[in-house]
């Protein structure tokens, strides 16, 4: 038998991603293994047993060796490896984090991601997202749970310019948002500048 | 249509442009620039429409959105109803025509798009006027992110109906410098054709962007017509400049009445003359200005109608020179004429007293009564106003939290003085702000105005006619009259709120902006009282009406409510599925074949199950992962039954309920390890089960060391139902041992496809043999696909929602949500055995013991089976107490309970149902009757499982 | 759109946040032990406070926890907010 074949919920729409100017680019970001790591306290224990650095300013996420460390709650975070599969990842962190009365799930499957970048994705976030997009308020490092449109996100800045962005939406609304994203870039897609 | 009366030169509009226009069924022209008022008035046009109740000719009195007149329904490009014509900006194209107070809504679909933009600022400038502008300035060159809105077209505000001069050069030539720096200014953003109509909490304003309006037919279709801007201020600045105010008079709505500043603003603004022939009324010394620019422009100006017993000497010396003749202690009475202004008529005022009137001609008559400073957005933060004698108007008389006034909004009427303010109020905030100001800040200087005389304070003109107010107009838009505010006074009401209310006044679609103050000074004069204890109505958003679907924006079609679709939905899509809305999700609810209808669909789809093997996509349903050393103290707390006792491998279905004993979830449990589980929501539950184990863990059991993390969208399940699914379960995970002894019911197996995981599940929800497939979404579609193949010998079925649903209810399984609605207890269902009596707590077992849940009279779950074996009762169907002679009580009819789910069968090869039926376990085999469609139909109560009551089938 | 200042995030828009109730409203040690009035107390009457009130929120649509705060009911002011293991704290 071959090998199982791997389908994403927004393979319908590559080719309308592909279409955008460079101004508001989408690009489906590939499969990674995600856990949701929890853990009460946090100290320099947890690098030893993890290997890596939780971010403990609300908000923030910082890189995780080839993965992110993403802040969701002052006992939340998300922790992703491109490095291992899901299994391995959540085995892994688990046996780290359990001695210290943590817990970690596989949630590799619950978000998908999509990489925003160019001059006008902040102007498409802001048409839904009401927390402040500007780079002096959300520069690189910044992170936030909030809504997008109608759909709950988990939203990261890439760059100290505003123009790069990470999204993270549950799985089953990621054709809403892609619809919403599409529909929300439509005016720059055929017009200049306003 | 000519347009005799545009001036030769001047104003904004662009002359080299000609636009054409149709109002009225009549062919128009104008130039860009202009609005359809200043339009019509070029072509000697100014009765728009009739009036609402009365039929009057009615005209255009503003140049803005003060003009209680000018009501207008825009036909093409789209139609749009109850517009002013002196605020539709004028585009090639547009068809018109005058509306008396109702207009008509589009019958078709609107094609424009709308959106809504998130913007953050340190400060908001409303109003790009002379107080504005120095605002947005001073607080610009500060570094502070600023936005500066404003409703015209162009910025200015009252300078672009005057003549005035800012730092030596004409203003409007100041005013385009003000906007070329603030341009410049990376963190200004600044919107004109945007009006702030609403100011709501923490610096929170809206404020609509008509962006394309102004270009008819020609706007770009991917550019939103309107937006509505959601802009977060840390303080607020508006300076929203002030309302020239209307006296009263007789017959003050015939068309040529206007204010004396609008005719102003069509002069300098869009080069128009409002007649030939004015007499100017007012009492206050801005109408000169009026009466002076007009005359310059050729217009005979009959008379200044000076209220006051004395006019302002530097004015009358002008007008003397001009030779415009200057009435003092005179007043307006009354018009003549029929739909426009023919006479004005002129008496001489003392003390408050009207002496005999003679006829002045003229084709305009101008009036001026003071000016209201525009305090609405003020007044919706909660500020409170004050009564000015002096001014006659209503000034914001505290400081409010995060939003200060400046200039002519604050009451300050000259231009030195609002240039000077706006500096003042822009560095007060950015210091309340932290910011300071920048070193380069300059005052832009104006002239001081010269011996400025105070006005005087005349709401109406006594009534001469012998009308006794009746066609003395105070609300043209609905008709309501002095003698309308004097029979409210008459019926004893003495506050304002009420007055507005009996006489609409303020209620139509200017909300009151020249009748409000008005309807206070008449009000209190009526009354006796002082105005300050009359005050004002309450000023609610929004300021200028606003579509609603720019209030939608891209809330529509399919982005009204998101879709949430599973891993398998283009898969479901190109198997024809029907689809049923399960909350926000998608999921198929039949798969019909060729000529099947849905009935047909489903009874192939549940023979499918019973006999064979089906397959559904059961992903939908919630599942939260709860690990940790506490985490069987937690389920032990929150489900009714005991989950601790269940061993790693197995799978116990339990039922949450509330704190008041009332079922909220039910669903199954399966222990991953000693300390993990698996707990399955039903799909509607999904994030308030998750929210109801957070809730408990975080604010009543922190010590517990427990979390929960929901796993809804890392897992997909794929039921496989019916006698054949052990085969195909079988052959397609031959490492799985899944005979009934191996693998018996409720437990759970792991295993692979082709190294991915795989979770196996012995879970029931149709009564028949069961596995549950779980595997990341991420294969979904090549497992589905595994085991349809792998099915294909034994005729595997997909089926859909409604199969599921009649499957569970053969077998008595209720869906909660609907077959309880919140005041169903466990008990009520028949699942006491799902209640445990061993442990000393968990939540909602205190509420069993209350009486009320020990009623053998409560509604309990039972099955239905009509006699007719025909009916499909309808669900919700009420379920009726019935004489013993056979005739139907009197009413009120004794209702024992309803119908909460019902089907056809092809089990039972009949229609069932489930109810919940006041005491109906001791009702089984009684006859009770349902009326459908006005007829009884007997119906005998059953037990609530009626397939395979004694669970054979489970085992295969 | 009132701003809701969550003791992790920060303000956010009120439409993230789930209203909670009264605070300071323990799960009793001993239902069994309660009357049916007192019972019924505990789940269904709370106070009605005009002016300042105790009251739990979470903040749903983002770090998804709970915490308490104090917000006058005639105002709808926010006056603080405080972590569910802090005590009430002590206002004019």
């Amino acid at each position: 038998m071959a090998e199982l074949l791997r389908t994403h919920p927004l393979e319908a729409w590559t080719s309308a991603f592909e279409r955008l100017p460079d101004t508001v680019r989408i690009t489906v970001e590939p499969f990674v293994a995600t856990v949701d790591v929890r853990l009460g306290a946090v100290g320099p224990e947890v690098r030893t047993h993890l290997g890596v650095d939780l971010p403990t300013a609300p908000n923030t996420w910082v890189p995780a060796d080839a993965g992110r460390a993403v802040w969701l709650g002052p006992d939340e975070w998300l922790l992703s490896s491109t490095t291992e599969t899901p299994e391995e990842l959540e085995a892994r962190v688990r046996a780290a984090v359990l001695p210290l009365g943590g817990s970690a799930t596989d949630v590799s499957a619950q978000r998908i991601g999509l990489r925003l970048t160019g001059a006008r994705v902040r102007d498409v976030l802001a048409k839904g997202c009401s927390i402040d997009l500007h780079p002096r308020v959300f520069g690189r490092g910044s992170s936030a749970q909030t809504s997008l449109g109608q759909a709950g996100v988990v939203l990261l800045a890439l760059s100290d310019a505003g123009d790069d962005h990470v999204v993270l939406v549950r799985s089953s609304f990621a054709g809403y948002l892609a619809d919403w994203l599409l529909d929300a870039a439509l005016e720059f897609t055929t017009t200049p500048d306003r | 249509m000519s347009t005799p009366f545009r001036t030769p030169a001047g104003g904004r509009i662009d002359r080299a442009t000609t636009l054409q226009f149709t109002f009225d069924g009549l062919g128009f022209t104008g130039h860009p620039g202009d609005t359809l008022a200043s339009a019509l008035l070029a072509a000697g046009r100014h009765q728009v429409a009739t009036s609402i109740k009365l039929g009057r000719p009615r005209g255009i009195a503003a140049a803005w959105a003060e003009d209680p007149g000018g009501l207008v329904q825009v036909e093409e490009p789209f139609p749009e109803p109850m517009l002013l014509a002196s605020t539709v900006e004028l585009f090639d194209g547009l068809v018109a025509h005058g509306l008396p107070g109702q207009g008509r809504l589009a019958d078709v679909p609107d094609s424009a798009r709308y959106d809504a933009v998130h913007h953050h600022v340190d400060v908001l400038v409303v109003g790009a006027g002379p107080a504005g502008l120095t605002a947005a300035l001073t607080a610009a060159r500060a570094g502070a992110r600023v936005a500066l809105v404003d409703e015209q077209s162009e910025a200015g505000g009252s300078l672009l109906s005057g003549t005035d001069r800012i730092d030596g050069v004409p203003a409007l030539e100041w005013v385009s410098n003000a906007v070329a720096e603030l341009a410049r200014h990376p963190e200004v953003l600044h919107l004109q054709r945007t009006t702030a109509f609403g100011v709501y909490d923490d610096g929170f304003a809206l404020a609509l962007e008509r962006r394309t309006d102004h270009l008819g037919a020609a706007a770009p279709k991917e550019v939103s017509r309107q937006r509505v801007w959601r802009l977060r201020a840390r303080s607020i600045v508006t300076a929203t400049g002030a309302h020239e105010r209307p006296v009263v008079f007789a017959d003050n709505d015939r068309p040529g009445t206007m204010l004396a500043g609008a005719a102003r603003t069509f002069l300098h603004r869009y080069g128009v003359l409002p007649g030939r022939e004015a007499v100017v009324f007012t009492t206050n010394d801005s109408a000169y200005d009026a009466a002076l620019d007009l005359h310059r422009a050729g217009v005979r100006v009959q008379a200044v109608v000076e209220a006051r017993p004395e006019a302002p000497p530097h004015r009358r010396e002008e007008c003397e020179r001009a030779g415009i003749r200057v009435l003092p202690g005179a007043v307006v009475t009354g018009t003549q004429g029929v739909e426009r202004v023919t006479h004005a008529l002129v008496a001489p005022f003392s003390d408050g007293q009207v002496g005999t009137s003679s006829a002045v001609a003229c084709d305009v008559l101008l009036v001026s009564g003071g000016w209201n400073p525009a305090v609405h957005l003020f007044s919706q933060a909660r500020g409170r106003l004050r009564y000015d004698e002096g001014l006659g108007a209503f000034v914001p008389g505290e400081e409010v939290d995060g939003l200060s006034v400046a200039g002519s909004a604050a009451g300050v009427l000259d231009l030195a003085g609002c240039l000077a303010d706006g500096q003042r109020v822009a560095r007060e905030t950015l210091s309340a702000l932290a910011i300071d100001p920048a070193a380069d800040d300059r005052l832009p200087s104006a002239p001081e105005p010269v011996a400025p005389t105070a006005p005087l304070v005349l709401w109406r003109v006594p009534d001469t006619s012998g009308a006794e107010g009746a066609t003395q107009f105070v609300d043209l838009q609905r008709d309501a009259t002095v003698a309308d505010i004097a029979r409210a006074v008459g019926a004893g009401l003495r506050s304002i709120e009420h007055v507005k209310r009996y006489t609409t006044i303020g209620t139509a679609h200017d909300q009151g902006k020249t009748s409000g103050v008005l309807t206070s000074g008449i009000t209190a004069e009526l009354l006796g009282v002082p105005v300050r204890d009359t005050g004002t109505t309450t000023f609610r958003p929004p300021y200028t009406p606003v579509a609603f679907a720019a209030l939608a924006g891209r809330d529509r079609g399919s982005l009204f409510d998101p879709e949430r679709v599973t891993a398998l939905h283009q898969w479901h899509v190109a198997a024809g599925a029907v689809f049923e809305d399960v909350g926000q999700w998608k999921r198929p609810r039949y798969y019909p074949e060729p000529g099947e209808d849905m009935e047909a669909a489903v009874l192939r789809e549940c023979a499918a199950a019973r006999t064979g093997v089906g397959i559904l996509d059961g992903s939908t349903l919630g599942k939260i992962d709860v690990q940790g050393p506490d985490a069987a103290v937690l389920l032990d707390r929150l489900y009714t039954n005991l989950i601790s006792s269940l061993k790693v491998g197995s799978v116990r279905y339990g039922v949450m309920c509330g704190v008041d004993g009332m079922v909220i979830d039910d669903g199954t449990v399966l222990r991953l390890a000693e300390d993990r589980f698996l707990v399955l929501t039903t799909t509607g539950g999904a994030a308030k089960i998750l929210d109801w184990m957070e809730e408990w863990v975080q604010t009543e059991w922190p010590d517990l060391r427990v979390h929960c993390t929901s796993v809804t969208e890392q897992w997909v399940t794929f039921p496989v139902v019916g006698p054949r699914s052990r085969d195909v379960v079988g052959a397609l995970f031959p490492d799985v041992n899944v005979s009934n002894e191996a693998f018996p019911f409720m437990t759970w197996r792991d295993t692979s496809l082709e190294g991915v995981p795989v979770r196996l599940a012995r879970i029931s929800f149709s009564g028949e043999l069961a596995f549950e497939v779980y595997v990341s979404p991420w294969y979904a579609v090549a497992v589905w696909q595994r085991l349809l193949e792998a099915g294909r010998p034994y005729g595997i079925t997909p089926y859909g929602t409604e199969t599921m649903h009649v499957l569970r209810a053969e077998k008595g399984y209720p869906i909660i949500g609907q077959d309880t609605d919140g005041t169903v207890t466990p008990h009520d269902l028949g699942m006491a055995w799902a209640v445990s009596k061993k442990k000393p707590d968990f939540v909602g077992k205190r509420s069993f013991a209350r009486q009320a849940n020990q009623d053998p009279r409560r509604k309990q779950l039972v099955g239905l089976l009509p006699v007719d074996r025909q009916t499909v009762l309808p669900e919700g169907s009420q379920i009726v107490e019935f004489l013993a002679d056979g005739e139907l009580p009197p009413p009120p009819v004794p209702m024992l309970g309803h119908v909460t789910s019902s089907y056809r069968s092809a089990e039972l090869a009949r229609p069932f149902a489930l109810a919940l039926v006041k005491g109906g376990r001791e009702r089984i085999g009684d006859t009770v009757h349902v009326p459908v469609n006005g007829t009884l139909v007997p119906v005998e109560v059953t037990g609530s499982v009626l397939v395979d009551p004694e669970g054979a089938r489970r085992d295969g | 759109m009132q701003l809701i200042p969550c003791p992790w995030c920060g303000p956010r828009e009120e439409a993230e946040f789930h209203y909670g109730g009264q605070a300071h409203v323990p799960y009793p040690d001993d239902p069994a032990a309660l009357s049916d009035e007192e019972w019924a107390h505990y789940v269904f009457f709370r106070d009605n406070t005009k002016g300042r009130f105790a009251e739990r929120w979470n903040h749903n649509a983002g770090c998804r926890r709970w915490f308490n705060a104090v917000r006058d009911t005639t105002t709808y002011r926010f006056e603080s907010v405080y972590r569910l293991d802090h005590p009430k704290p002590v206002t004019p």
